[in-house]
């Protein structure tokens, strides 16, 4: 699975998988969530909803937007004990998905978090062949590569306004950094964004040196010998792949690490398990990278904190000073009589 | 000099009040130090519990004590001033080392030095109120919709005047006759003062 937050597990899910989904919890179905009033499947990889900002009438459900608020309210939590009404202070920054889905690819079904296309091919005895690892998960294929798989993954956070643009064929790419199939919008000072769980999924792909965009292969064709899983040859492939395209391709090719963000929003977790504070309120938090705003706990202020520790440390020292020379001089007194 | 009588001269009221305060403080301070990420010692969540438990207990201590201090009249001995301030800050940087006697020892009517008037009224006017209103500031930051950073710089620079102020007072503490005779005097309510006829110090 490429997705880490849908798969397989959800469909005898325990409370721990999927809250919504498990029987022994809301016992829900996909559709429960995704119901359409035009037939259409609200929750697109394309345009995410981060959260349900249409106006709100008590009971009803507006159909045609699906946020985990939708259904919750954009209060969820007790608003009457300060910690619930301090976590619902921090719904205009962080998103549900965050502090609920604390791991995704749980129940055992483990999610690829690394395919490298530049290994593919190889052959063994003049034969394709595969290999796995010891939970008998692929971890080469002549037909695709390597991978690497991930299970109970902690997510990488970013902030998000719900915006996805994708690396379209032909746009030039920066072949010595790690290339985005899709990039995220949003940011700390953007409005609308929120911090949101992801899976970051990497891998190699092929791109044309010399124009410098990704490019397609031909995996699997009835031109049988041009395919990449017929003759194992990316040369060919490549070539059969991109005449099928309107781009030029300059046959130099070589392989890019590419990364891909997938939004994490199935696979909620029962809400004993969902973030504690000191979870993102450190140091060396699952916050700890993301820059560009104030988190009490992670952040201090360097000067203030530097000059207020000197002062209370000169203050110290200068009793010590003090209580010395009292010391001193009682001795003293007590000497002379 | 005027006779030195063993009298009670904090009430049981002000007692209660300096070391429930105390300990609200002392709480206040590690819980604020661990939620600011200078200590460690516990988690983040149950230093903010404690934190927001002893700030809502000083708080309404604060809201009693200014009550008592304006009913029974006793924020006189907070009104500052000048007299003797000077040979008080002399004795405690040069006479006391000397062995010299206190200029201004405490009488029923002036319960506090002119010193201690400037730094307990720099407290209750400056330090306290800083720290209360940007407290409450910050506990409401998300209704207000001020800057994070700006209300917890503010929270905390009050913090670090209120860690000072308190290493400096419980050193002092202990500049009595002995070392012990102020906080035995602030424990017991029974201190060796002057007992004037005339009150003139008033
Ligand atoms: C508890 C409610 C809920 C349930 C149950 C649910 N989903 Fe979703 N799903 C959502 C939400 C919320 C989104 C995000 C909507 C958006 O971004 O617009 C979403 C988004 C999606 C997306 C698009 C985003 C992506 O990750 O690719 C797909 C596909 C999807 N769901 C499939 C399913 C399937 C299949 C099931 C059943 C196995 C299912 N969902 C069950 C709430 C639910
Ligand atoms: C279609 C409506 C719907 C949507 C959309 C929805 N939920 Fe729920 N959610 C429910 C229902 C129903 C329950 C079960 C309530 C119960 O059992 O008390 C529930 C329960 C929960 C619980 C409580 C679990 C517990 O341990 O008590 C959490 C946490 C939760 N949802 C979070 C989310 C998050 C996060 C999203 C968005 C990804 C979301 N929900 C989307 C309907 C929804
Ligand atoms: C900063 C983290 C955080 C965010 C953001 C957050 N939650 Fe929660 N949520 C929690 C925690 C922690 C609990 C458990 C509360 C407790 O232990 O008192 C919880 C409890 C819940 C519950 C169970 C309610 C109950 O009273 O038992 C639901 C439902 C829920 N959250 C839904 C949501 C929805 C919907 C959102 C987004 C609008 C959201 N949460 C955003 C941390 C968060
Ligand atoms: C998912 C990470 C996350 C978790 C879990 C989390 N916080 Fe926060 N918290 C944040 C972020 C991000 C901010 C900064 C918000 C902003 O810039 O408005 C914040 C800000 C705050 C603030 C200051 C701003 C305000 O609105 O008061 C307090 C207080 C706070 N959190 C308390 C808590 C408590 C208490 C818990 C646990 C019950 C908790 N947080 C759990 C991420 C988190």
């Amino acid at each position: 699975m490429k997705h880490g937050d849908l798969s397989s597990a959800l469909l005898d899910a325990s409370r721990h998988v999927d809250v919504h989904m498990s029987p022994e919890g809301a016992g829900m179905v996909c559709v429960d969530c995704h119901v359409g009033n035009r037939h259409e499947w609200p929750g697109s990889r394309y345009h995410g909803t981060i959260s349900d900002t249409s106006r709100q009438r008590p009971g009803m459900r507006n159909t045609d937007i699906l946020a985990c608020n939708s259904c919750h309210t954009s209060a969820p939590h007790e608003a009457l004990s300060v910690k619930g009404s301090k976590l619902n202070d921090h719904i205009d920054r962080v998103a549900c998905q965050t502090c609920h889905i604390p791991e995704f690819a749980k129940g055992g079904v483990a999610t690829k978090t690394w395919w490298d296309w530049s290994t593919a091919g190889k052959l063994k005895d003049g034969k394709p062949y595969s290999e796995v690892d010891e939970n008998g998960r692929d971890i080469y294929l002549t037909i695709k590569g390597d991978f690497r798989w991930g299970e109970d993954v902690v997510p990488e956070y970013e902030f998000w306004d719900g915006i996805v643009e994708y690396t379209l064929l032909g746009d030039k790419i920066d072949p010595s950094g790690i290339v985005g199939i899709n990039r995220i919008g949003g940011g700390p000072d953007q409005p609308g964004s929120l911090i949101f769980p992801f899976k970051r999924m990497l891998g190699k792909q092929a791109y044309d040196e010399i124009n410098q965009y990704l490019i397609q292969s031909n995996v699997y064709g009835p031109e049988g010998d041009t395919a990449l899983w017929s003759n194992y040859n990316w040369d060919k492939a490549l070539s059969a792949g991109m005449a099928g395209s309107d781009l030029p391709y300059s046959g130099k090719f070589g392989f890019v690490e590419t990364e891909m963000w997938w939004p994490t929003t199935h696979m909620v977790a029962p809400a004993n398990e969902a973030l504690k504070c000191s979870a993102c309120h450190a140091r060396d938090g699952r916050l700890a990278k993301l820059a560009g705003f104030y988190l009490p706990g992670r952040d201090g202020f360097t000067l203030t904190d530097r000059i207020g520790l000197w002062l209370l440390a000169m203050t110290l020292a200068g009793v010590a000073l003090h209580a010395g020379l009292r010391i001193l001089s009682r001795r003293r007194d007590n000497r002379e009589g | 000099m005027a006779e030195r009588q063993y009298v009670k001269i904090f009430t049981r009221f002000e007692r209660f009040w300096h070391w429930s305060q105390a300990l609200l403080v002392l709480a206040l301070l590690f819980t604020g130090a661990r939620l600011h990420g200078l200590i460690g010692g516990m988690y983040w969540g149950q230093a903010f519990r404690l934190h927001l438990i002893a700030a809502g207990l000083i708080i309404l201590l604060w809201i009693f004590a200014i009550f008592w201090h304006f009913t029974t009249g006793a924020w006189q001995h907070y009104i500052p001033t000048l007299r003797n301030l000077v040979p008080v800050i002399r004795y405690y940087a040069y006479g006391i080392f000397r062995g010299e006697a206190h200029p201004a020892k405490p009488t029923i009517h002036r319960k506090h030095n002119p010193l201690q008037r400037l730094s307990y009224l720099f407290l209750k006017l400056v330090i306290n109120p800083a720290i209360w209103a940007t407290g409450i500031l910050y506990l409401t930051v998300n209704l207000t919709g001020l800057d994070l950073q700006t209300v917890a710089w503010l929270h905390v620079v009050s913090a670090y005047a209120m860690a000072i102020f308190v290493v400096i007072h419980v050193y002092m503490a202990t500049t009595g006759d002995t070392p012990t005779a102020y906080v035995k005097a602030m424990t017991t309510g029974y201190e060796w003062v002057v007992v004037e006829e005339d009150a003139a110090g008033g």
